[in-house]
């Protein structure tokens, strides 16, 4: 029904938004590959000319890149296994009838509203502490000697950490798509005598296969940016150095503006791979 | 006796739900509380849980030494302002693409998704050089329309869904009765996107509020949020638990009450429509 009129209004409307994303994606996109093929030491001698894939060869042959690919494949598959395991078996409990569910749903939400800077540091100092922390008092207490988490354990505790973050946003959408479940399809398996690890494999699992697969790359691509919980609690020692931060540090610490840039547009690439596959199941949403 | 059933199992899943929900709620509660105990009582062994002389001095202190009002007052401007923004240019767009779509509708919508696909870090050296180049490092501005133009696309996609639920008959019925785009937008749509537009606000208030890459990376002493300013603790000198309770306290708790109100639109907004 839409008139010429309107058509062209709808355009006007749209400009704003529409240039303003454009802008914001393709000029430091722009800059960050043309960098990438540049010898770039803003402190020591700035611009120093082209280098061809001088940059991309060096960040993945440096000796810091393999183990960060594996700090990061670490990190981000331990959270997501985490969350997602922890996700469906708090989803289907905090659907059962019980007393007090909305309070608990909000008791169970809350983490993901705390700010990254906060979690991290609160973990760190006050649960993680070797000397203060409340994990070395239990730990005294059973007769143990306190651990150093963030240094001998530092992978786990990160993971802990940025778990923590995220079982509250999988929680909620399993919780979500649960809901949406037919409760007749349930009561009948039942009826029939279909044991409960049936009815999950046979009827919640399949049910939640399209949620899950959503948790799992929506969180992929945040997990894989995580920045200001490891910039707080181990600045990227005791092998937490994710491909997010070594770039970081390779831009920033060092100003090797090149070399990290390079980095950036693997890191961009990466990124884009899981976007496709996220982009394909959300598209398909947009036609129903 | 299926009741009997019901009534037992309701009271062991009540327990086990309370127990996981207690677990995982403890650190912010013992945040909470440590915030109210002296910096010896903080870190006593055992620990002290409800059994000690509450106090209020952390917060006094923490405002005193640190002028933490500041902090929160650039995030109240940061997290608001972006927010502001991000409605004011959503708000024309996301109309514009519910109501007159286009075939390129859903491809400028997955793009502008895709823009939100793009690690902060792989930009981070350009946006830092603008920065300077533009005089924007560390400032409120500056920061304000980095954190509008990353939540943007999440801002049109809420927006998006939540218009697409209004029915479109009704804008055709004005329509006839001769309504002008102005009279449509003002006196049917507006009124009928209003809790829409009330769940994208505060989503993005709550994504603002936290956000920690720019934050961190942008700012220094002026500009710097409380994201910034409870980073500064994680090199402390000396007894420190109580104030960093105290003014993690402080900074959560505002978006744990909004939080709170928008857990349904949460879900929306973070799977972009894909999971209501």
């Amino acid at each position: 029904m839409a008139t010429q009129h309107s058509r062209s209004a709808a355009r006007f409307m749209m400009a704003p938004a529409v240039i303003l994303l454009l802008g914001w994606m393709l000029i430091p996109l722009t800059m960050t590959l043309v960098f990438s093929f540049k010898k770039y030491l803003p402190l020591r001698g700035g611009d120093l000319g082209w280098v061809g894939f001088d940059n991309y060869v060096r960040f993945v042959s440096s000796s810091a890149f393999w183990p960060s690919v594996q700090t990061t494949l670490i990190i981000v598959g331990g959270v997501l296994l985490i969350t997602v395991i922890f996700g469906i078996l708090l989803s289907i409990l905090l659907d059962q009838p019980m007393w007090g569910q909305g309070m608990v749903r909000i008791l169970v939400i809350a983490p993901f509203f705390v700010m990254p800077t906060v979690s991290a540091l609160v973990w760190k100092n006050m649960f993680m502490d070797p000397v203060n922390g409340l994990f070395a008092h239990l730990w005294k207490a059973f007769g143990a000697q306190p651990i150093e988490w963030l240094s001998d354990a530092s992978l786990f505790s990160i993971i802990l950490i940025v778990s923590w973050q995220w079982l509250p946003f999988a929680t909620l959408i399993l919780l979500t798509a649960i809901q949406s479940l037919d409760s007749e399809q349930l009561e009948a398996a039942e009826m029939d005598g279909a044991p409960p690890l049936a009815r999950f494999g046979f009827i919640i699992l399949p049910h939640l296969s399209r949620a899950i697969t959503i948790v799992i790359l929506i969180q992929t691509i945040f997990l894989l940016a995580i920045f200001a919980e490891i910039f707080v609690t181990t600045s990227g020692a005791f092998g937490t150095r994710t491909l997010t931060y070594l770039i970081y540090q390779r831009v920033l610490e060092s100003q090797n503006v090149g070399l990290g840039s390079a980095g950036g547009v693997y890191a961009i690439i990466l990124a884009n791979i899981v976007a496709i596959f996220l982009m394909r199941i959300v598209g398909k949403n947009l036609d129903a | 006796m299926a009741r009997a059933v019901t009534t037992r199992r309701k009271t062991i899943n009540t327990i086990a739900a309370w127990a996981i929900g207690l677990l995982i709620f403890f650190p912010i509660l013992w945040t909470i509380l440590t915030s109210f105990k002296t910096e010896a009582q903080a870190i006593n062994d055992p620990p002290l849980f409800f059994f000690f002389d509450w106090t209020l001095e952390n917060y006094a202190i923490v405002q005193e030494r640190s002028d933490y009002m500041r902090y929160l007052w650039n995030s109240v401007i940061i997290a608001g302002g972006s927010t502001l923004l991000g409605i004011v240019i959503g708000v024309p767009a996301a109309w514009s693409m519910a109501f007159v779509p286009s075939k390129r509708t859903k491809d400028i919508l997955m793009w502008m998704l895709s823009t939100k696909m793009l690690p902060a870090v792989g930009v981070l050296y350009p946006i830092y050089l603008l920065f300077i180049k533009l005089g924007l490092l560390d400032t409120r501005f500056g920061l304000t329309i980095v954190l509008m133009l990353i939540n943007l696309p999440i801002i049109i996609w809420m927006l998006y869904t939540y218009f697409k639920e209004i029915p479109g008959e009704i804008l055709e019925a004005a329509r006839m009765d001769g309504a002008t785009l102005k009279e449509e937008i003002l006196y049917i749509l507006t009124p009928m996107a209003i809790p829409g537009i009330a769940s994208t606000v505060l989503l993005n208030i709550i994504l603002a509020w936290n956000e920690a890459f720019w934050t961190l990376n942008l700012t220094a002493a002026k500009a710097a949020p409380l994201t910034a300013f409870i980073a500064s603790y994680s090199s402390p000198e000396g007894l420190f638990y109580a104030k960093l309770s105290a003014a993690s306290t402080m900074a959560i708790a505002p978006i744990l009450i909004l939080g709170w109100f928008s857990q349904k639109q949460l879900v929306r907004g973070l799977t972009f429509g894909a999971v209501k």
